[in-house]
């Protein structure tokens, strides 16, 4: 079996999850192929080039941050598993972010990765609640690494048993949530577990390069590792034989072989992969929006039963609108926040939105407000994500899309000025060198996720089987969400699926 | 190989999986666990390492001879020995 075209794991997306699992198994001796259809490695986060500008699609910030010599905590992990030396992601840590909340940003909440920040700030602002946060966040640590013993309820109820007023809990969940949650409008109490120590616990950190250092460092261990790397090299089609992913039909129509495959392209993307004479012919990649999880779930044999599916509803996408300007944004009168997540409503309603864009909610990012210890980006930069209906984006005609994308990056930047000091109109025009804004129809081009879909479906395969024995999930779908998220899971299913049955049968 | 040669060869694994630990003042005789950070995953990656490196197989069963170095040496030197022998 040791054709060119035979691998033992074959691993079908060079994002984050893929590259973390391929490192794993190189690392360990596998002859791993990871196959990629895009251009660029990175997936969801990656980088693109306009007008000779290097812009980054992801990456506002990597959470999960300790300082040095804090130990056993995920960050701490993926160096280990991937032996990445600490200093080789260059991590710089954030400045200060903050949460607001109300139409003229009445309630603010400030946070750094300092977690005392955060409390004294409840402390001021909601001296009857800070009790509750204070055993909320003793709850959170008690679970340790056992995230998988925390019970599957909705997080919404059990905060609601530590703090009476809606307003700190939509303060608490919008940031976890727009920084991982797959769900609308509720999280499982595993995921905010996970969130609320990936951000409050921990912290944000990035490289001054960005997400392109992160994508390089992970390159290189796989190339030195031994892994191969195919790029413009998309999967077509699983061809299953007795229960299992017997060959993978490349889109050139070459046919490979591996032992084991794993894929991070998403649930339903993957089922949609398979023969379609088996698996229950599911047209997953062509249902109607909001159906897409639906009819996978007998085939994936899901633990989730379909009521709850039916309950956590819809995939979520997201548009982001990137300004460059010609100054730092503090130079500007913006301060130093890192990430602003902001909400105008009486309730922040995370969920897909009725109009083609979210403008009451969203997060600001202005990377220039790292810790770079002395260097600075050299042009500043101001992100801002909001909610989306990919519906509304996907069907448009050219000229339409161009049109609408250029009426969003003007109303959402104006939505997010309202939580940022004052500047006027004619400085930011005068200022800003560049914009862009990618849509929901951007990601699934780019990425090939359903529905343009950022956090995968909402209901999640935490073990990774899938109806074919020799087939894993890692990545979205798998349910560890982010960019530390994403690693953790490609390493964990590698593990799991791969390696220590290996050991096992030593 | 004598258990000390042994007890290098394990610290040197453990160094480089685990490369943010100390590991100058590691006491032989108390559980590895006690004394360090390590998790399930790492010490898979011990076993894998020794797999790797070394051609010696710990089977699931033996991961508790594994606790502290002096427990690895006794039960990893004639395992050593034996490959050596072998070659
Ligand atoms: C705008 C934006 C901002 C973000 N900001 C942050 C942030 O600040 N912090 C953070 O932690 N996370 C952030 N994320 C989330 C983070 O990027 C993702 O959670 C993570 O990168 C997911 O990685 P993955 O490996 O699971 O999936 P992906 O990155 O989607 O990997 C899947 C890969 O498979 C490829 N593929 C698809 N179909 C096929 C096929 N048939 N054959 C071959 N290849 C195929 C795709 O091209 C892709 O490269 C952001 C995401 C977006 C979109």
């Amino acid at each position: 079996m040791s054709s060119p075209s035979h691998y033992d794991v074959a691993i079908i997306g060079a994002g984050m999850s893929g590259l973390a699992a391929g490192i794993r198994l190189a690392h360990f001796g596998r002859r791993v192929c990871i196959l990629e259809r895009h251009s660029k490695l990175g997936g969801l986060n990656s980088f693109y080039r306009l007008d000779g500008r290097k812009f980054d699609v992801g990456l506002h910030a990597m959470t999960n941050f300790v300082p040095e010599g804090v130990r056993g905590t995920p960050l701490g992990k993926l160096l280990r598993q991937l032996r990445i030396e600490r200093g080789e992601f260059a991590l710089c840590p954030q400045k200060q972010s903050r949460v607001v909340f109300g139409s003229t940003g009445k309630t603010e909440l400030r946070f750094t990765n300092d977690f005392s920040v955060l409390e004294a700030e409840i402390a001021a602002k909601f001296p009857a609640q800070i009790d509750g946060f204070r055993r909320l966040a003793d709850l959170v640590r008690s679970y340790g690494d056992r995230v998988f013993d925390v019970p599957q309820v909705s997080a919404r109820q059990v905060v609601r048993e530590y703090f009476s007023d809606p307003l700190l809990e939509d303060m608490m969940f919008c940031p976890l949530m727009y920084y991982g949650s797959a769900r609308e409008r509720d999280m499982d109490l595993s995921q905010f577990v996970i969130m609320f120590r990936a951000l409050f616990l921990e912290g944000f950190a990035r490289p001054l390069e960005g997400v392109r250092l992160v994508i390089r460092v992970l390159l290189e261990k796989y190339q030195a590792a031994g892994g191969e790397c195919r790029m413009r090299c998309g999967v077509a089609r699983i061809v299953e034989r007795e229960g299992r992913a017997a060959a993978l039909v490349l889109d050139g129509g070459a046919e490979i072989t591996a032992d084991h495959v794993i894929s991070s392209i998403g649930a339903a993307e993957t089922l949609a992969l398979c023969d379609p004479m088996v698996g229950g012919g599911l047209a997953v990649a062509s249902a109607p929006s909001g159906m897409g999880i639906l009819p996978m779930s007998a085939a994936l044999g899901q633990r989730h039963g379909q009521d709850a599916r039916a309950t956590i509803g819809r995939r979520l996408s997201f548009v982001e609108s990137i300004r460059v300007l010609k100054h730092q944004p503090g130079e500007l009168g913006w301060g130093s926040d890192t990430i602003v997540f902001f909400n105008d409503s009486d309730r922040f309603d995370y969920a897909r939105p009725a109009q083609q864009v979210d403008l009451r909610s969203g997060v600001i990012c202005l990377p220039n407000n790292f810790d770079f210890g002395g260097a600075e980006l050299p042009e500043g930069w101001l992100r801002v994500t909001c909610l989306a209906d990919y519906d509304q984006w996907i069907g448009l005609p050219e000229e339409r899309y161009r049109a609408d994308k250029l009426r969003w990056l003007d109303e959402s930047t104006r939505s997010a000025r309202r939580f940022l000091p004052e500047i006027s109109d004619a400085t930011l025009a005068a200022e800003t060198i560049a914009t862009d804004l990618f849509t929901p129809r951007t990601i699934t081009r780019f990425t090939g996720h359903l529905e343009g879909a950022v956090y995968g479906a909402p209901g999640k395969t935490p073990d990774g089987r899938t109806h074919l024995k020799n087939l894993y999930l890692c990545g979205t779908d798998q349910g560890l969400l982010g960019i530390v998220g994403a690693m953790l899971s490609g390493i964990s299913m590698a593990n799991q699926h791969i390696l220590q049955p290996e050991i096992r049968g030593a | 190989m004598t258990k000390d040669d042994c007890k290098k060869l394990v610290t040197e694994i453990i160094a480089d999986i685990a490369p943010d630990e100390d590991l100058s003042n590691l006491k032989p005789d108390v559980r590895l666990r006690d004394q360090l950070q390590l998790d399930s995953m790492d010490f898979l990656d011990i076993v894998m390492e020794l797999r790797k490196r070394h051609g010696i197989e710990v089977p699931e069963a033996d991961y508790i001879q594994l606790a502290s170095l002096e427990s690895c040496a006794e039960y990893l030197t004639p395992k050593f020995n034996a490959l050596e022998g072998k070659r």
